[in-house]
């Protein structure tokens, strides 16, 4: 591809590569409060402002809550924004989450997976994310820093697009990609800034009547963030739903438009699958675990086992159509979640993609495997059990356990 | 950036409305005749953020608005979080050319819940990093918006909801948090309190607090009749008996110096002016337990706290 641009190649952890990717974004505003193991992105981001590398506002604020608060607020006066945050300080931000999707804020959110207490634990998982996955938010998981890297820069694209206008939030497993250092390819500074552009505002009616940009401008008083009773709130929240449809498209146009340049692509930038076309077994999952299962299924594959792999990278808007059409083939399917959902049917993941299998004719049959709680570390070993335990199921023709934990002392 | 804007009576009446009529707050609602009064101060593009609460929920009923300049509410906590992104934005988007705006002010508001309790930390946060911004606190003494619950900003001795003046509790048993000064300890450039009868001083209280250069903080007396009770007729009378009593002093503080307004300075001048509290807590129904022989005793403790209060800023303001 004679299009793919020249790249730097930078040894690079993935909060690292979050901090690069903004820094080249040109983004105006960053508030952010500080949180294991997202605090190296905040750490990167301010030494970029104190060495003037960027031309961002960065605004330090006494909490999570705050942070985010400020990020809306400044992305609604005309803004691009970018805040970080993981576990308990995305769970502070809860209030705030529905209120910047609700605003229609297309605020960059990154997150570094972490578990929430109790017990305290700093370590990796996706309670946090997923607890917040009904809050109107964009979600992508990434595999690796380069893809952290990419996405982040996607993001503000895909947020800020007018048939979306919705936050957006980049999550990658908290040490498994925020502390470990890759190789990262990144694109020239220029190329970035052309590629996100600067930020457009759609152009709605005012109460004074006229056509205005979607913002607070002096210059078109609007109000927002208002009080909307039974008559209308719904319809707002509609809108939302339908924001959501059309970023399945926009999320898969700006990945195609970034592959063009970067030479990287990841699926169709919603699902990535992996030796799925053939596949009579198969695991589904997030993030960084998807490395692990592919080299699994890479020596399964040598011993004649059809084992394949969906990674799911886009969570929210999950894609149904999708998920239904690469798996629709496919015999046993097991799904892994690193959060779970008390006293329910699996995890969030598992309720979803079963839940997206129910209208085949012919379902996979499909088994829930929770793993990785509070940064448990997830072996290749543990992987190849899991394709042995479809091959059974598949022997079977049925699950008998459809809920079950790995690497867990019972 | 000097006003050129003449402060004169006429002026003020000429000066379009900005927060306007419509809105559907009750019949004498002090708070509403303060925003109105606010916005006479304006001196140029202004954007105004507001916690949840009374204000925010009548003028911005979807999809109407009593707002005549841009205007965003998030949350019921975090005014100051909103006007701090608001300033960082302005900022930034006019260092890069993408705001032809010279300035912008920006101004948040909140009541006593959004400002004493559950907004303390935002607010806190926000002025310590010093964005340039006024924070208007409207003080109705309790959260009216889910039907008169205490705060802290609620005075001794007032019954609330959750502060009901029963058989052997008589109401709220602390004390009103000193806000102001508490604003003041944070060392920004200005603080000052009003009240809307001295609507001329409020009005030139919130001009100077968006002229000055960084964080400032305007408390503001504001009866709420329904939540205390009193005659709708009588909220901007009880704007000035509050002050006359000395249980709503008026002064400024502008870089650390506190110096008493005008309409508390008569009082210090002529102590002989100062009104008994009881005058004040008689004509408002959440006070009227306090005259029965079972809790008298508190209305001395009333006039104790405050007579303590005033003596101290006295001395803050340098005289006595
Ligand atoms: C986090 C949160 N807790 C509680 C509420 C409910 N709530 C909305 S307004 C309000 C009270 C507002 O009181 P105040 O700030 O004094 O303003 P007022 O209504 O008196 O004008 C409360 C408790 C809320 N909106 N958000
Ligand atoms: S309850 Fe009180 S503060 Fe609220 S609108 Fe009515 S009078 Fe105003």
């Amino acid at each position: 591809m004679k299009s793919i641009v020249e790249q730097k190649t930078l040894a690079l952890n993935g909060d690292e590569a979050v901090a690069y990717a903004v820094k080249q974004s040109d983004v105006d505003v960053v508030a952010a409060y500080p949180i294991t193991p997202q605090t190296i992105i905040v750490e990167r981001f301010s030494e970029y402002v104190a060495n003037g590398e960027v031309e961002t506002a960065f605004v330090c604020t006494e909490s999570e809550h705050s942070a985010l608060t400020a990020c809306l607020a400044a992305s609604l006066t005309g803004a691009r924004t970018f805040t970080a945050s993981a576990s308990a300080g995305l769970a502070l931000m809860h209030e705030m989450l529905f209120v910047t999707s609700g605003c229609r804020a297309p605020v960059v959110m990154a997150i570094a997976n972490r578990a929430l207490s109790a017990p305290i634990n700093i370590h990796g998982d996706q309670s946090d994310t997923m607890a917040q996955r009904d809050s109107g938010w964009i979600q992508i998981y990434a595999e690796n820093a380069q893809e952290v890297y990419d996405s982040v820069i996607q993001a503000f694209r895909i947020a800020e697009h007018p048939d979306v206008l919705l936050p957006a939030m980049v999550c990658l497993d908290g040490f498994q990609l925020s502390h470990s250092v890759e190789n990262v390819n990144v694109l020239p500074d220029e190329v970035v800034k052309k590629f996100v552009g600067v930020r457009k505002f759609p152009l709605v009616l005012t109460h004074e009547g006229r056509m205005a940009p979607l913002k607070l401008d002096p210059e078109n008083p609007m109000t927002m963030g208002p009080l909307a009773f039974p008559n209308y709130y719904f319809e707002f929240k509609r809108q939302q739903e339908e924001a959501m449809k059309n970023a399945l498209r926009v999320i898969r146009e700006v990945h195609d438009e970034y592959a063009k340049i970067s030479g990287r692509s990841y699926g169709d930038g919603l699902l990535d699958p992996y030796f799925l076309e053939d596949a009579e077994i198969a695991i589904v999952c997030l993030g960084s675990t998807a490395g692990t299962v592919k080299t699994v299924a890479d020596d399964l594959r040598t011993e004649g086992i059809k084992a394949g792999l969906l990674r799911i990278r886009t969570f929210r808007p999950l894609p149904v159509d999708g998920i239904k059409r690469a798996l629709k083939h496919v015999r046993a399917v097991a799904v892994m979640d690193k959060s779970m959902s008390f006293g329910g049917f699996g995890g969030a993941v598992f309720h979803e993609v079963r839940h997206a299998l129910y209208d085949l004719d012919e379902k996979p049959l499909a088994v829930n495997y929770i793993y990785g709680l509070g940064g448990r570390d997830t072996s290749p070993m543990q992987i190849r059990m899991i394709y042995k335990d479809l091959q059974e199921i598949l022997a079977k023709n049925r699950v008998e356990t459809p809920v079950k934990y790995v690497g867990l002392r019972e | 950036m000097q006003s050129e804007w003449k402060f004169t009576a006429k002026d003020i009446a000429e000066k379009p409305d900005l927060f306007m009529s419509g809105h559907r707050a009750c019949a004498g609602c002090a708070p509403a005749t303060v925003m109105r009064l606010i916005m006479k101060a304006l001196r140029g593009p202004t954007i105004v953020t507001q916690a949840t609460g009374c204000m925010e929920v009548v003028s911005t009923i979807y999809p109407y608005t009593s707002w005549a300049v841009p205007w965003l509410h998030t949350a019921f906590e975090n005014a100051a979080a909103n006007a701090s992104g608001i300033e960082a934005a302005i900022k930034m988007l006019k260092k890069k050319g993408r705001i032809k705006h010279e300035h912008v002010d920006v101004i948040a508001i909140a009541g006593d819940g959004g400002t004493y309790d559950i907004g303390i930390q935002a607010l806190s946060g926000a002025v310590e990093r010093g964005h340039d911004f006024l924070f208007v606190l409207y003080d109705n003494e309790a959260y009216m918006n889910t039907g008169i619950q205490r705060s802290g900003g609620t005075p001794l001795g007032a019954s609330t909801t959750t502060s009901p003046a029963g058989e052997v509790i008589p109401g709220k048993l602390e004390p009103k948090k000193p806000i102001a000064d508490i604003m003041a300890a944070h060392e920004i450039p200005y603080v000052a309190t009003a009240s809307p009868y001295y609507w001329r001083d409020l009005i030139t209280k919130v001009r100077k607090g968006l002229e000055v250069e960084g964080p400032a903080f305007l408390h503001v007396f504001s009866p709420c009749p329904r939540g205390w009770r009193s005659d709708p007729a009588k909220s901007i009378e009880l704007s000035r008996l509050a002050v006359e009593t000395c249980v709503f002093p008026l002064w400024e503080c502008v870089n650390g110096e506190y110096q008493l307004s005008a309409p508390s300075k008569v009082i210090a001048m002529a102590p002989q002016k100062k009104k008994p509290v009881r005058e004040y807590l008689a004509v408002q129904g959440r006070f009227r337990h306090l005259f029965t022989p079972k809790y008298e005793k508190l209305l001395d403790e009333i006039q104790r706290i405050t007579d303590q209060r005033w003596q101290k800023l006295l001395k803050k303001c340098g005289i006595a």
